[in-house]
């Protein structure tokens, strides 16, 4: 495991691409021990596993990477955020400023309207859109095309 | 939503497992004990800071397992210690996922008249267990007049009450969905909170509930009462979308 972890004796929070990374790595593993997984104690880990992996491959982490994450982080520096917040930025990946106010506590005080554009921008042009914002980004685009043939 | 959560057992490896190399046996045994369980019974743990869950950030801090202490129920976070032979414990962490890491293994013995080995090892644990005002993203489980029951697919306990939907909120009996009836100057939409639609809330709560079975004594005690209440899940999240943003994801995508 790479050294992403939030390094702070305090606070061991662990960003959902930590999490997909280390489940994958256990079900490769897994599948390579080949007996064993269908034991009746492994059947618990089978269950959570699977389906923590199922939740979290939908979301924005998929298409993370160490580097990634690393470059976000350092981009995050300057906006002056809190340990969790940067966290929640990470996972979910906002677009819209009405998110970014949900998850960045009392951000009418602390950000202008400018700040939350510039957040915006970062965390969209750093971090890669998650499967399901490009099923829909392949949806609209669709839609773009068709509207642009003439009749 | 996940956090390391640092621990320590005693492993039980029973004699026919010996032949395997240790740290497998130990892995598997511990996956055995926690994995997708709520409630780790006889498991002591670093404690994680009420206080610090409030301000969103989850702190951990090593207890003492000799002294006995309890404290209170804040926002349901009901932890108490127990000290009972060495360091037996009851403490709620979360929803645990998978064994991260094995941190340190110390000497292992075997007992008089049990063949197995006994291993007192310091292990990482993965657990579900998002902080107080954290944003996320689940499906509508359905709705009852309790409100709105959310699932996570690997979770299912989170329930949004009436009080916590978006206002003006009326429950439709017939169709058994709650309802947001949303104003606006063309008169009232009725937007339906329909199975399977995705939905980002905010955690506003927590809570753990021992589910470990009770002795006879207490069990004559409730049956005189009015009925028992059901099964309670031993952690459930409550959940809130009353603010610009949260309810369905459909209520708020640009077309």
């Amino acid at each position: 495991m790479t050294g992403n972890l939030w390094k702070d004796a305090n606070a061991a929070l662990l960003s959902n691409y930590e999490v997909f990374q280390l489940l994958t790595d256990l079900k490769e593993q897994r599948k390579e021990s080949g007996k064993n997984k269908h034991s009746s104690g492994q059947q618990n880990l089978n269950t959570i596993t699977y389906e923590t992996l199922k939740y979290i491959s939908k979301t924005p982490c998929r298409h993370q990477s160490p580097e990634i994450v690393r470059e976000f982080l350092t981009a995050m520096k300057s906006h002056k955020l809190t340990k969790a917040e940067k966290l929640q930025l990470l996972n979910h990946r906002p677009v819209t400023a009405v998110e970014i106010q949900l998850m960045v506590e009392e951000s009418e005080e602390r950000l202008t309207e400018e700040q939350i554009e510039a957040l915006l921008h970062t965390v969209t042009s750093i971090l890669p859109p998650g499967p399901e914002a490009e099923q829909q980004q392949s949806a609209s685009d669709d839609v773009a095309m068709d509207e642009e043939d003439p009749a | 939503m996940f956090v390391l959560v640092e621990m320590v057992d005693t492993v039980r490896i029973p004699p026919w497992q010996f032949e395997r190399k240790l740290n497998d046996s130990i892995a598997e045994e511990l996956n055995k004990k926690l994995a997708n369980k709520s409630s780790s019974t006889g498991v002591p743990c670093l404690r994680q800071c009420p206080s610090a869950f409030k301000m969103g950030i989850p702190a951990l801090w090593r207890g003492r397992c000799e002294s006995q202490e309890r404290l209170p129920g804040e926002l349901g976070l009901g932890v108490t210690w127990r000290v009972h032979g060495h360091t037996q414990v009851v403490y709620n962490v979360g929803l645990c996922i998978c064994l991260f890491d094995i941190t340190k293994l110390e000497d292992a013995y075997v007992f008089p008249g049990d063949g197995a080995s006994h291993t007192k090892v310091h292990f990482r644990y993965v657990v579900f267990h998002p902080f107080l005002d954290e944003i996320l993203i689940g499906k509508i489980k359905g709705c009852s007049p309790e409100g709105v029951h959310v699932s996570l697919g690997f979770f299912d306990d989170i329930l949004i009450p009436p009080e916590s939907l978006q206002q003006p909120a009326k429950f439709d009996e017939a169709e058994q969905v709650w309802v947001w009836e949303y104003e606006t100057e063309e008169g009232a939409h009725d937007l339906y909170m329909d199975i399977g639609e995705e939905v980002r809330f905010r955690v506003v709560d927590e809570s753990f509930v021992d589910t470990s079975p009770t002795g006879p004594s207490s069990a004559e005690a409730t049956s005189s009462s009015e009925e028992l209440p059901k099964k309670a899940a031993p952690y459930t999240l409550m959940g809130s979308i009353s603010e610009p943003g949260l309810g369905l994801l459909s209520w708020w995508t640009s077309s």
